[in-house]
């Protein structure tokens, strides 16, 4: 198959290059940070900039090669904006409760107010 | 394709990599549930990563359903363990 | 006016399938926006557990300019994240939880802001209250937390509002 023109080629490169040290730093952020909130914001470049870059690499580079417009790589980033979420969200709520439960003194308390309990509020899943 | 884009793509995988075990280390040291499932998390998201930067470097499309399934199979696992986590510590 | 919500009861869901169907179909022809357009409208009738509620967003204009917004935000707080990651060890960003009263109420605008504040690197939606009056939420860098509050209710709050109620 022939290549794309040299300016796409080096576009792709850039957008490649980049996603690969996003990840990188995301990783580190993951490693390195004290604790579970810290460490969710910098894992959060894997999943936005990170994908959208590979994601416009694909389009860019597939379009070029073929002529026409290719957007099916977008789909990933579309599909993780409402994924990701959902875990995310789960394991917040995970560490906010067990940090609760322990008593640590760094975690603010629920901020439902008291009056604004449902009877069987301990059994929802909200 | 040019020289600079083989470059850049091993440079990617590369970090790729690099990424996956430090993530890994990660999931190892834990130290709680919530940490490993969110390192299991993001050890999916650089496989379907990996995956869709394969296909630029084939020049092929095929690779692009494989990784959306990564994508998907990881949200599904993620959220199954994390819900399970969650439930196990709050109903006791 | 009926007729239409009755053959449409999920105008969200259907237009997410019908768009996940013609980017699937790599260059989409006559023949996959017909057979997206039937999936597009079946698949809610088919399976009415999956549906937004019912969600009729209104003004197109507002949704794109807080889409767009939405973008920009996750590329320029990518950057800084990345920046203070690498930093770390020199500089401490004022990592904060913080409570935002929220006046949104409908629930698939709740899920909309649940989303952006999980997409936009910086902010980790931690807790909804269980009457829907506030949020909780783990901030990576809000010297103020006050005044990050106020911004946040703007900039995300304010356009959800008006798509949703």
């Amino acid at each position: 198959m022939t290549g794309a023109s040299p300016v796409v080629e080096g576009v792709v490169a850039a957008l490649l290059a980049l996603s690969g040290l996003l990840v990188l730093v995301s990783a580190l952020g993951f490693l390195r940070l004290p604790e579970f909130f810290l460490r969710m914001h910098p894992a959060a470049l894997a999943y936005t900039l990170a994908n959208w870059c590979v994601a416009i690499a694909g389009t860019v580079y597939f379009s070029a090669l073929e002529g026409r417009l290719l957007a099916y790589p977008l789909l990933i980033p579309l599909v993780l904006a409402f994924t990701v979420p959902v875990t995310t969200v789960l394991l917040a709520r995970v560490e906010l409760f067990r940090r609760r439960l322990a008593g640590a003194l760094d975690t603010p308390p629920s901020i439902t107010p008291p009056d604004a309990l449902p009877p069987d509020a301990m059994s929802g899943d909200g | 394709m040019s020289m600079l884009l083989v470059q850049a793509i091993a440079f990617t995988l590369v970090c790729y990599a690099i990424s996956s075990v430090i993530v890994l280390v990660r999931l190892v040291r834990g130290p709680r549930a919530q940490d490993r499932v969110f390192a299991l998390d993001l050890l999916y998201m650089h496989a379907a990563l990996v995956v869709l930067v394969s296909g630029i470097l084939h020049q092929s499309d095929r690779y692009f359903e494989p990784a959306l399934l990564i994508a998907l199979f990881g949200f599904v696992s993620s959220a199954a363990m994390a819900k399970f986590i969650l439930r196990g510590e709050v109903i006791e | 006016m009926s007729a239409l919500r009755r053959l449409v009861p999920a105008p969200l869901t259907s237009a997410g399938l019908l768009v996940a169907w013609l980017l699937l179909a790599r260059a989409p022809g006559s023949v996959d926006l017909v057979i997206g357009l039937v999936l597009a409208l079946a698949i809610p009738h088919a399976f009415p557990g999956l549906r937004f509620n019912d969600a009729r967003p209104r003004r197109p204009l507002v949704i794109a300019r807080f889409v767009l917004r939405v973008c920009a935000d996750v590329v320029v707080s990518n950057v800084a994240i990345a920046r203070d990651t690498l930093r770390w060890r020199w500089r401490r960003p004022a990592h904060a939880f913080v409570v935002i009263p929220l006046e949104l109420r409908h629930p698939v605008g709740l899920a909309a802001l649940a989303m952006v504040t999980t997409i936009v690197p910086g902010t980790v939606w931690s807790e909804l209250a269980l009457d829907r009056s506030a949020m909780l939420l783990h901030v990576w860098d809000a010297p103020d937390p006050s005044a990050f509050a106020v911004r946040f209710k703007a900039r995300y709050e304010r356009p959800l509002r008006e798509i949703f109620e």
